[in-house]
């Protein structure tokens, strides 16, 4: 055997006085971890292929499994980390670029963590959302900025298209292929029920989600995949997308293996063919080539859906959204660069892009300061976990947050980070039959629709405290956040005073 | 009556409900004292073949054929649970011969065990319903 350079990073430890020998660990785990022995009657596990998805200790009966750090170390260096040298290893081995799934997972600032929110005492009272009305819907659109009048003097109905939600949350944008047919019917039960909306991603729209087509986005994509005028006009808005903030600057890559029955007729392409996404729109080289995407997806749908575009958070962010805004494109969407990805190159996912709070209180400002706020809502992503991350968001000038991954952890997702493997235990991101149906979507749905509402009633409650009554006066509210332990730059960025102040 | 219904299409082949089935059946409070080294031998069984999977238990049949073929009224429907009185049965196995689903066997005790609904052990739904990770069996009221 070739030398092993890499050690397993996990160790599976099972407590035998527990394990009651079901075998449920070995057929519930598709990397083939562990195995039973007939002679002794018990089991083993080749932690070498464990990814720490937690699939085995979830549905251990008897709570007898726990997935461990292994502790196996090189000398330890400051500089050559573990990781760093593992990754060094594994490119010596396989000369190819390194993959990751979700999000960045490196040791980065996270601003939402150095902002603590306001509330009410004595002068000004705070509200109790359970006994007075709160309001948490939101419209996102263009909005009308002048009262137009006819020659009687009655008003113009001058509004443009918008989208009507209930709270400001949206699925964001996962493709049907790099997620399954059950997290996809999941999340658009969800939004019917919940009155907000999911996205298609880049793969299409399979036609047994027509029916949610008022609850759905649509994604225009680099690779065009699966657009039709059925498409568009199933949809209650189009988003094209430039870019991901997992992988700014870079396409995507759905292996051929992929490609198989429904996935590759949603798509409109042939069965086992890559999905090739290339990195630029090959027709958009400038704002005004963008601008003529914008107008042509409106044409084809008569001007009745609101267009999105959405952007990876880049370091000109603020210029670029000025320029989206002037294209005629009703609602901006920017990614963050914690944002998720089934598949990107670890060095891009990991180091390029910016942080979503410093990109979205930069994008606020600008389009204030030049006076088009009002032509555009904001929606931002790229890893809001919590309710309080959207209430922090809305406050530094978002109309609403996209969440991906939370989405998918209350699908039953770990984070073990292997999506672009392709052996989701959960069901999630694979198109394997047998792990297809661990995701069922009755279960699914009423999780997404529980964690939603929770959140609703904890935005209710914060809005309460700081004595406010609608989402819409909590809006680019930034007096009702304070930073902590943030330097002078990074309060001017976020438009922010440092707590205390 | 509520009764255990199976949606195949959900099955994993996990085989948890046979695990759950057992420790039921033991009257142990914690599962892993008490099947521990124990040969289970279930009252809900999972059928396998070509990735296809699904648990087959006593269906509780309006008109049973178990309950009319058993020689020494063991076999009881009481309000719609057809239970078995370990007493009086005399492991003839007729039953087990006249069940269509295979859902009556053969018990340690040399008589016959069935599905009960759980009604001898616990309140309520069922262990394995309880236990499905992927609502693959349900406990409902079907017309």
């Amino acid at each position: 055997m070739a030398i092993r350079y890499i050690y397993s990073e996990y160790e599976v430890s099972r407590n035998t006085d527990r394990c009651i020998v079901c075998r449920v660990c070995e057929r519930q785990c598709a990397n083939e971890v562990h195995t039973y022995l007939p002679e002794q009657n018990k089991m083993t596990a080749d932690e070498s292929k464990c990814v720490n998805c937690h699939r085995c200790v979830s549905l251990c009966p008897t709570r007898a499994l726990k997935i461990i750090k292994g502790n196996n170390t090189y000398k330890e260096n400051a500089n050559w980390s573990n990781k760093t040298m593992n990754e060094l290893y594994r490119q010596a081995d396989s000369g190819g670029v390194l993959l990751s799934s979700m999000g960045n997972s490196e040791n980065y600032p996270i601003y939402f963590d150095r902002i603590l929110l306001n509330a009410s005492q004595v002068t000004n009272p705070s509200i109790d959302p359970l006994r007075e009305p709160m309001e948490t819907r939101v419209y996102l659109g263009s909005k009308a900025v002048k009262i137009e009048r006819d020659e009687k003097g009655r008003l113009k109905n001058n509004l443009l298209p918008h989208l009507k939600l209930s709270m400001p949350i949206m699925f964001s944008a996962m493709s049907y292929g790099s997620i399954s047919y059950n997290a996809h019917e999941s999340l658009a039960r969800a939004s019917e029920e919940l009155g907000i909306y999911y996205n298609t991603g880049e793969g299409g729209l399979h036609e047994d989600f027509y029916p949610y087509g008022k609850n759905t986005i649509v994604q225009v994509a680099s690779g065009r995949f699966g657009v039709h005028k059925a498409y568009l006009n199933q949809a209650a808005a189009i988003e094209i997308k430039i870019g991901q903030g997992a992988k700014p600057g870079i396409g995507g890559h759905l292996p051929g293996k992929k490609i198989v029955g429904d996935i590759s007729k949603t798509r409109m392409i042939p069965e086992g063919s890559d999905a090739i996404s290339p990195a630029p729109h090959h027709d958009i080289y400038s704002i005004e080539d963008l601008s003529q995407l914008v107008y042509s997806l409106k044409e084809a749908t008569e001007y009745k859906k609101p267009v999105i575009v959405k952007i990876a958070a880049v370091h000109n962010v603020a210029a670029i959204a000025s320029g989206i805004a002037r294209s005629g494109a009703d609602i901006i969407s920017i990614d963050g660069f914690r944002g998720g990805t089934g598949a990107a190159p670890t060095r891009i996912r990991d180091h390029v892009g910016i942080p979503i709070e410093l990109a979205l209180a930069g994008v606020d400002k600008r389009l204030r300061d030049e006076g088009i706020r009002d032509q555009v809502s904001v929606v931002v992503g790229g890893s809001i976990r919590s309710s309080t991350d959207i209430v922090k968001a809305v406050a530094l000038g978002a109309d609403c947050v996209y969440i991906g991954t939370a989405a998918l952890l209350a699908l039953g997702c770990h984070l073990c980070r292997s999506c672009h493997e392709g052996k989701c235990n959960w069901g999630i991101a694979t198109q394997v039959p047998e792990l297809l149906k661990r995701l069922n979507p009755d279960i699914g749905y009423k999780r997404l629709v529980n964690l939603l509402t929770a959140w609703r009633h904890e935005i209710e409650e914060i809005m309460g405290g700081m004595g406010i009554n609608s989402i819409e006066s909590l809006k680019g509210n930034r007096l009702m956040l304070r930073g902590v332990g943030l330097n002078e730059k990074e309060l001017e960025i976020l438009g922010i005073r440092h707590a205390g102040e | 009556m509520k009764r255990v219904y199976v949606n195949e299409k959900w099955c994993l082949g996990c085989h948890l409900c046979e695990f759950y089935c057992a420790f039921a059946n033991t009257g142990e409070k914690d599962m892993a004292q008490a099947l521990k080294d124990l040969k289970i031998n279930p009252r809900i069984k999972i059928e396998e073949q070509n990735g296809i999977s699904f648990a087959v238990s006593c269906r509780h049949c309006r008109e049973p054929f178990c309950v009319k073929a058993c020689i020494s009224g063991a076999l009881q429907a009481n309000d719609g649970v057809i239970t078995i009185d370990k007493d009086k049965c005399i492991g003839c196995c007729t039953c087990i011969l006249s069940c269509p689903f295979g859902a009556v066997a053969v018990s340690e005790e040399g008589v016959v065990q069935k599905c009960e609904l759980c009604v001898q052990t616990h309140e309520g739904t069922p262990r394995c319903v309880e236990g499905c990770p992927n609502n693959a069996i349900v406990f409902e009221e079907r017309g």
